[in-house]
């Protein structure tokens, strides 16, 4: 039977814009179409507003367990959706660290429980994340994760992650590297620059992103074997990326909103909002940002939502936690500066924030067909509206964004068929 | 501008001063223990040239100073200004000894109160008297001159001029009225 | 015009430092009179929250307090308790319920300063924070040039030493290219901040080129850690090859100043016969700090007394 009918909106396929009618029954597109009909569906009336494909998150923190004070899995499943997001893979860095199949089994259940979205989690490297020795990933498969990363920390010694490639390759698994040289990083807690200097504040290099980021690119390519780069944030990252690309490496690659939002200037304010790891860079790095995703060198948008408790933000700038909460902003400020900024359309859009994180995790989705799983997401493009983190439906209310006006609000969330978001 | 009406020419100023200088010796019953102290600027004066007749008519050398007030103006927190004052550092003691505070003008008794209090930051004296080339009324401060050269009321829109030899090149006094604008 | 509080001079208009060294000249007279007790800040409290060691800046600061008539108060927190004690914003909120007037901070981290003035009432000085700022410092410092060279037009300002780690040499690039002099700087590369450039300094490729010509020569202090973090190799290199002699201040206007915010390495950043030598203005500076800091409190709490009138 007809669960849903979604009438009149324009919906964004893999390769064009279209008004159609989306019926949705035993939680899969039935039937796309004009003037669709269905008895005893609930009809949503989606004229002038856009149908995309659920977005999937391939890099959030969800906190639970050990952090619940900063987020959990209900919160930040609540948020998930509010911001359009169907999918979620969430990081280990826990408490204690995801590194077992026990706590992979426990956020599948507690992810099952909360019943928003759905929540995959990604299994630790390394032991604690440690960087010592590797973490069962067989067993982290069998229960339940989609990957593998030691983010939050890089896994600094070569060799491990070398083990780590080859070893996550038996199961399917793929390494997300958090790229970050930490004896260049040297305690620095935002770009090194003239921002840096002009605030006084201890920079971090480039240079401690791209050399650990070669890294994976040497290794993938020495050994055959798949890598994803987290969180890329600068322009020398983009041309690196790029010419492996171009030699057939089996690299991909995400960014963050804030690395293509907003430049440096922001931390002379001291925001300590404006926090995050790896730092927001200069002008010149979001440029190369936005041409890395048009070109197709960065493969997708994540979030790296890194909710945070306001008395871990509202002290010195140099003791603050890194990180943003960024699940409920990211689609409006991706929509506002590479849609109507012009860096990309729609398609490219739904590519970037749906189709290849799917695909790079193999996860079902990423795609509006007949016959697929009924995630969808639509918005409103042509709302106006001014970001306001005291609404965020997440426990984190640390964002640089506050107060900035964007367009494309998620108006309706669908998992699976059944309507769990509204706004 | 209006040059006012003159009051005293330089004769009359020295006559006055004169017999001022007489008068404190007078009250003093003699010059043991007596010592001057001048407001600056033009109190100083005015102490100099009483010091000068007494020590003509009297042919002892009185101790006679000036006083900066700078730092004792009661109006240094509501002004807000940082005074342009120096220490105070007479070549005499004022222990004891009865001072005769000398000024040009006595009008709101500001300054008498503030020239007191600078005295006393240097000692104790036995008393202090003061002389004043012309007293104009207008007091806000419970002061009173013993030895007043010259009364002169004066309404709040008008100004004494006292011109000095020392700084204007001759001795006069006028009154005239503010300009209003 | 002058607000709340003194963060830095990067925002503080080359006016409102001209009116600050003004109102120091009336304060250095009074100094130098031995005419130190004004009345301006009678009944109020100025507390030092230093979290880092410091004798002359918290000296000099509790001196100006005590010559205005302020109360002081001191509060000495180990840089440790910084992480560990009680929260900044808590200690302020702290302070401001005691009815504190001005809290001047010093803070090992760039941008303390901004956050306690942002959640207390009272004033804040930032009394130098981690490598941002030391605006107070500065002040004494142009103070003392215009005393000697009446004008910063034109003045070529040398600055030599750990830049990288100095908020005394930002400070006073900020305010010296505001006020129209020239600043050259020259460290090892390592001490070298990025960008300095483009806040107008010139960066020298020799000492010999950094002190040519030049009317003050400015030293800063190099901190030991910085060796043991691996900047430089040993002292004696960083003498031999960075530092300044009395045959390198040859290269320097024969009539220039010697400078240093101090406390001095002597033998590092200068050897004792360029400190000790008759262009050094460094005892000088000791002075013109409490006349600045006695002006930039008066200027500060005349300013919070709201449209006081001037009857002076």
């Amino acid at each position: 039977m007809a669960e849903l009918l979604i009438c009149g909106g324009d919906v964004v396929f893999a390769d064009r814009v279209e008004k159609a009618d989306i019926l949705v029954a035993g939680g899969k597109i039935a039937k796309i179409g004009k003037n669709l009909r269905a008895e005893g569906a609930e009809k949503i009336d989606a004229k002038g507003k856009t149908v995309f494909p659920g977005l999937i998150d391939m890099h959030v923190h969800l906190r639970e367990p050990g952090f619940e004070y900063k987020e959990d899995i209900a919160s930040g499943s609540a948020a998930a959706v509010a911001g359009g997001f169907t999918q979620i893979c969430c990081m280990p860095n826990t408490d204690p660290v995801c590194d077992n199949a026990a706590v992979v089994g426990y956020i599948a259940a507690r992810a099952k429980q909360t019943g928003l979205c759905k929540v995959h989690p990604i299994g630790a490297i390394t032991k604690g994340e440690k960087g010592e020795t590797l973490a069962e990933m067989g067993k982290m498969k069998e229960a339940g994760a989609v990957a593998v990363s030691d983010d939050g920390k890089p896994v600094m010694n070569a060799r491990i992650m070398r083990l780590a490639m080859e070893y996550a390759s038996d199961f399917g698994l793929i390494c997300l590297s958090h790229c970050e040289d930490k004896d260049l990083v040297d305690g620095g807690v935002v770009n090194e620059g003239y921002n840096s200097t002009l605030a006084g504040l201890k920079g971090i290099p480039r240079a401690a992103e791209e050399i650990m980021l070669s890294r994976e690119i040497i290794l993938a390519e020495t050994l055959n074997k798949r890598v994803h780069i987290c969180h890329v944030s600068t322009k020398g990252g983009v041309q690196l990326l790029r010419e492996a690309k171009a030699r057939g490496v089996r690299v991909t690659a995400e960014t963050c909103p804030h690395y293509f939002t907003l430049t440096d200037d922001v931390i002379t304010s001291f925001d300590a909002n404006t926090k995050v790891n790896p730092p927001i860079r200069e002008a010149e790095d979001v440029e190369a940002i936005k041409a890395g995703l048009k070109d197709g060198t960065l493969d997708c948008i994540v979030t790296d939502h890194a909710p945070h408790h306001e008395d871990e933000k509202n002290v010195e700038y140099n003791l603050a936690a890194f990180g943003i909460s960024g699940i409920e902003t990211s689609f409006p400020l991706s929509y506002t500066y590479l849609v109507r900024g012009g860096v990309m359309g729609l398609c490219e859009l739904a590519e970037k924030m749906s189709a290849a994180p799917a695909r790079i995790l193999s996860l079902e989705g990423g795609r509006i067909a007949e016959g697929e799983t009924a995630d969808l997401m639509i918005a409103d493009l042509n709302e106006k509206f001014t970001i306001d983190s005291n609404k965020f439906v997440s426990k984190g209310k640390n964002t640089p964004f506050d107060g900035m006006q964007v367009y494309g609000k998620v108006c309706c969330t669908i998992v699976d068929g059944e309507v769990k978001f509204r706004a | 501008m209006d040059k006012g009406r003159i009051l005293m020419d330089g004769a009359a100023i020295g006559r006055t001063l004169t017999r001022l200088s007489h008068e404190v010796v007078e009250k003093n019953k003699g010059t043991d223990g007596m010592c001057l102290f001048g407001v600056k600027r033009r109190g100083e004066i005015v102490a100099r040239r009483i010091a000068a007749l007494i020590g003509k008519s009297y042919g002892v050398q009185i101790p006679v100073e000036g006083i900066d007030i700078g730092m004792y103006r009661d109006d240094l927190v509501s002004g807000y200004f940082v005074p342009e004052a120096s220490v105070n550092r007479p070549p005499f003691s004022v222990d004891g000894k009865n001072v005769v505070l000398c000024d040009d003008v006595l009008h709101t008794g500001r300054t008498v109160r503030a020239a007191i209090e600078a005295i006393f930051d240097l000692g104790r004296p036995a008393c202090v008297r003061l002389l004043v080339l012309v007293d104009r009324g207008g007091r806000e401060m419970p002061v009173c001159a013993d030895f007043v050269g010259k009364n002169i009321p004066a309404s709040s829109d008008e100004i004494i001029d006292v011109k000095l030899a020392e700084i204007e090149g001759e001795d006069s006094l006028a009154i005239r009225r503010i300009q209003k604008s | 015009m002058l607000g709340k509080d003194l963060l830095g001079l990067y925002e503080t208009s080359a006016e409102d430092i001209t009116l600050i060294l003004d109102t120091a000249v009336g304060m250095k007279k009074l100094l130098t009179q031995n005419l130190k007790k004004l009345p301006h800040l009678q009944g109020r409290t100025v507390t030092t929250l230093f979290y880092e060691n410091s004798t002359r800046t918290r000296c000099s600061f509790e001196l100006a307090a005590k010559y205005l008539g302020a109360g002081t108060v001191n509060i000495s927190a180990s840089s440790s308790s910084v992480q560990k004690g009680e929260t900044l914003i808590d200690t302020g909120r702290t302070l401001d319920a005691m009815k504190n007037d001005v809290i001047v901070i010093r803070h090992p981290m760039g941008g303390a300063p901004r956050l306690l003035a942002k959640n207390v009432r009272a004033s804040v000085i930032n009394g130098g924070d981690g490598m941002n700022e030391h605006p107070t410092q500065a002040l004494l410092d142009f103070y003392t040039m215009r005393e000697k060279f009446g004008s910063f037009r034109g003045l070529k300002v040398a600055i030599l030493g750990d830049i990288k780690h100095s908020r005394v040499a930002k400070s006073n690039l900020f305010g010296l290219t505001k006020l129209g002099a020239e600043v050259t700087m020259y460290s090892p590369a390592t001490l070298m901040p990025q960008g300095i450039e483009r806040m107008g300094a010139k960066i020298a490729s020799s000492r010999e080129e950094a002190l040519r010509g030049a009317n003050v020569v400015m030293g800063l202090r190099i901190q030991l850690e910085r060796m043991h973090g691996g900047l430089f190799p040993s002292l004696s290199e960083y003498d031999k090859f960075y530092g300044v002699s009395k045959e390198h201040l040859k290269f320097a206007d024969k009539d220039c100043i010697v400078m240093h915010p101090g406390p001095v390495n002597r033998g590092v950043e200068f050897t004792s016969d360029v400190i000790d030598g008759a262009n050094s203005l460094i005892n000088e500076q000791v002075l013109n700090g409490v006349a600045v800091r006695m002006a930039l409190l008066f200027l500060l709490c005349k300013n919070k007394q709201g449209g006081n009138e001037n009857n002076g």
